[in-house]
């Protein structure tokens, strides 16, 4: 069965004006481009340090085409909510207010405001792209750095646990709206973005976004590695609502481990795990087993 | 004439808040602050006050999404103490840089270890440069007055920032008083709609905080400062504004009571001035030529207010109910700095340090310790500059 893709803008600079700052194959601007055909102008933006602070690019310029609200980093979910309570209050309902925050402003510094927010349920969405590191101060270690991965401050032995699963801890709130993503399903993060624009009240997308600089790979491997980490199994695609899991089409393969590529072929492009040991990489297919009989569990 | 309410400093704040009309508060509770935060929880679900209230997990968050409904275009207000100004201390640079119009309540708390919930002015002058505005009330009266001028010179495009409100732990938070409402019709009409230099709302294109290079950068910081400067005379409007219409004003900036014709100065903010004015009122009995300088503002700083009365004096004694570590008292060493803009004679200028803790200070032990300035300046003695007032 084929169904019409939804139309995705294919031209950058339809979203993002000269004046970015991004780095060749930097996953940042390929989900804009999704959210903008999602939003169009209608969106508020508001980020905390990372990336994103320097990727649309310095004052007086702005290259992205929404209004962002750049705001200090462990409060990007504090500043949504009193966003959305204005917009609200002032009867504006045409407009989305969506929290763009990294792993760090997410899983580390801003998890308390994180979940503050989802427990107010307020109306907005909160996208965390993962970068899985500290990119913008220079690929420390974060709460969701991979199990095994090199950074600046794992830089000999790599990271010695495993990664935060903020979905999961966001599903733990009973909000109305979790879903992963992935750069590399434009239009599954098409499709989720829809979903949880009809939805009123607190959204989460874990959104992960393969990063060339800090994860030492090829910038014209973006969109491959983000792919390879659903075919092995690494990252599950997957929309939770009505109290349910619901596997979206392009992890529904993997849900069989036969079908999965081998974990070996994710870890191979990428230089940060250039180290890793045969003992590391079976701890991590013994994490990846775990992850899906959790998942299998709450479907 | 309005409605007059008996009145802790808290409610006070609170109903200044319904009297703004406040459409949105982001509070998180913390004594002696809570009882504002309960008392608008109250008033918003009684139907008495129509405003959105956010209880957030943390102080961070609560300036942080009053910041981001202000930046959108509603009227604001959060309130907190001690450690939760500490902990908000970022966003207060924050709002203030962005030029955001909020208003905040601090009542005034010592910080720990170990805990302490009495008023001491440290967690206050933490906020020194932040770029807000900083006022200190004297009763409660003031402050419910206060909070709503604030509002109107927080939103005055001369100014466009954000203004804090102190009140002292317990001597006013959670003292009662008889406090005068103005009409609430007339305060809104006054105050108008909600002003700001930019609204981010999704009905036009624009990105605050983007990467600034230092030129800019700078450029900003001038500008924040120019508007700082011009703050001074819309002070001072609006307390006559606010006077003219509900009959109150507090002469701006400072208030000096028994000043035209003082040879002596003594100088505080905050509560505790009140019992400064009763020793002095003493010391005027006993044919002491001196007044009391209440420094109702302390950022923008009063220099010019303080110089007007000082000129001429012989000698200042300031009162700090807190210590820069390692230098003075933060109003004498402003005191200090701010008559030496006028003049390089300065007279003898004091300070002591007081009341640190919450360590209560009486009329009686001004009268003394000021007299005491007095008298060994007059015997041709020079007083210590700097001493602590410490008793048990
Ligand atoms: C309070 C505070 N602490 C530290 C920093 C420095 N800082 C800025 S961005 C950043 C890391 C951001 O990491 P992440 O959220 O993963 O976004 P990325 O840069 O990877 O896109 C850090 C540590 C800061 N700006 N503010
Ligand atoms: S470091 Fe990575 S995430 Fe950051 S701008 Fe460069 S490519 Fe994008
Ligand atoms: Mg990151």
């Amino acid at each position: 069965m084929s169904r019409p893709k939804p139309p995705l803008p294919y031209n950058m600079r339809e979203v993002l004006q000269p004046g970015d700052a991004a780095c060749p194959g930097c996953p940042i601007p390929m989900a804009w481009k999704v959210l903008s055909a999602v939003f169009g102008e209608k969106m508020i933006l508001v980020i905390p340090a990372c990336c994103s602070s320097v990727v649309v690019g310095p004052y007086p310029g702005n290259a992205l085409k929404a209004s962002i609200i750049h705001v200090a980093f462990a409060s990007a979910a504090a500043v949504a909510s009193g966003v959305a309570e204005a917009l609200k209050r002032r009867g504006i309902n045409d407009v989305q207010v969506i929290a763009w925050a990294g792993d760090g402003g997410t899983a580390d510094i801003g998890m308390a405001s994180l979940s503050g927010a989802a427990e107010r349920n307020h109306d907005f969405i909160y996208i965390m792209y993962d970068n899985e590191a500290y990119m913008n101060t220079g690929i420390q270690r974060s709460g969701a750095t991979p199990y095994g991965a090199w950074t600046t401050t794992t830089p000999i032995i790599g990271k010695t646990e495993h990664k935060k699963d903020v979905a999961r801890i966001m599903i733990a709130h009973n909000v109305p709206y979790v879903a992963t993503a992935s750069v590399g399903y434009p239009h599954d993060l098409y499709a989720k973005l829809q979903r949880a624009k009809k939805i009123r009240g607190f959204k989460f997308i874990h959104l992960h976004a393969p990063c060339p600089v800090g994860w030492r790979f090829d910038p014209r491997y973006t969109v491959r590695i983000a792919k390879l980490a659903v075919e092995t199994g690494l990252w599950i695609l997957y929309e939770y609502y009505d109290g349910k899991i619901h596997l979206s089409g392009a992890s529904r393969p993997y849900i069989d481990p036969a079908r999965r590529k081998p974990i070996e072929e994710y870890l191979k492009y990428q230089g940060r795990f250039r180290n890793i040991t045969p003992e590391k990489i079976e701890e991590i297919k013994r994490y990846v087993e775990m992850n899906w009989n959790w998942i299998k569990k709450h479907m | 004439m309005g409605e007059k309410l008996v009145l802790t400093g808290n409610y006070a704040v609170a109903y200044a808040a319904k009297l703004a009309r406040v459409d949105i508060v982001a509070a998180y509770p913390i004594t002696p602050q809570t009882t504002i935060v309960e008392k608008i929880a109250e008033l918003i679900e009684s139907g008495e006050m129509d405003a959105i209230m956010i209880n957030v997990e943390s102080e961070h968050s609560a300036l942080a999404a009053t910041f981001g409904a202000a930046v959108a275009g509603a009227r604001v207000l959060t309130a907190t103490s001690s450690h939760g100004l500490m902990y908000m201390h970022e966003y207060l640079h924050w709002t203030s840089r962005a030029r955001i119009p909020v208003v905040l309540a601090l009542v005034t708390r010592t910080l720990a270890p170990g805990w302490n919930i009495w008023s001491s002015h440290d967690d206050f002058y933490g906020q020194r440069d932040t770029g807000w505005i900083l006022s200190f009330a004297l009763d409660n009266q003031e402050v419910l007055d206060t909070t709503i001028q604030a509002f109107k010179i927080s939103e005055d495009p001369r100014v466009y920032l954000p203004v804090l409100v102190a009140l002292d732990a317990f001597i006013l938070s959670h003292t009662s008083m008889p406090v005068e409402l103005p009409d609430e019709k007339q305060v809104a009409e006054w105050l108008g709609p909600r002003r700001q230099g930019y609204v981010v709302d999704g009905r036009e294109l624009l990105a605050i905080g983007n990467l600034t290079w230092p030129e800019d950068t700078e450029e900003m910081v001038m500008d924040l400062w120019r508007a700082m400067e011009e703050s001074y005379n819309v002070i001072k409007e609006v307390d006559r504004e606010y006077g003219k219409l509900f009959g109150r004003s507090y002469g701006g900036l400072i208030q000096c009571i028994n000043c035209s014709d003082a040879k002596y100065l003594a100088v505080a903010m905050g509560a505790w001035s009140g019992d400064l004015m009763e020793a002095v009122n003493m010391l005027r009995e006993e044919g002491y030529s001196i007044g009391v300088l209440r420094v109702r503002f302390y950022r923008p700083f009063p220099h010019r207010d303080i110089w007007e009365y000082a000129r001429g004096v012989k000698g200042l004694i300031v009162y700090d109910r807190a210590i820069s570590f390692g230098a003075w008292g933060q109003l004498y060493t402003d005191t200090v700095a701010g008559l030496y803009q006028y003049t390089t004679k300065l007279p003898i200028i004091s300070n002591v340090i007081a009341g640190v803790g919450g360590v209560n200070v009486t009329a009686e032990e001004f009268y003394e310790l000021t007299k005491n300035f007095i008298e060994k300046i007059e015997g041709g003695e020079e007083p210590p500059r700097i001493t602590w007032y410490h008793r048990r």
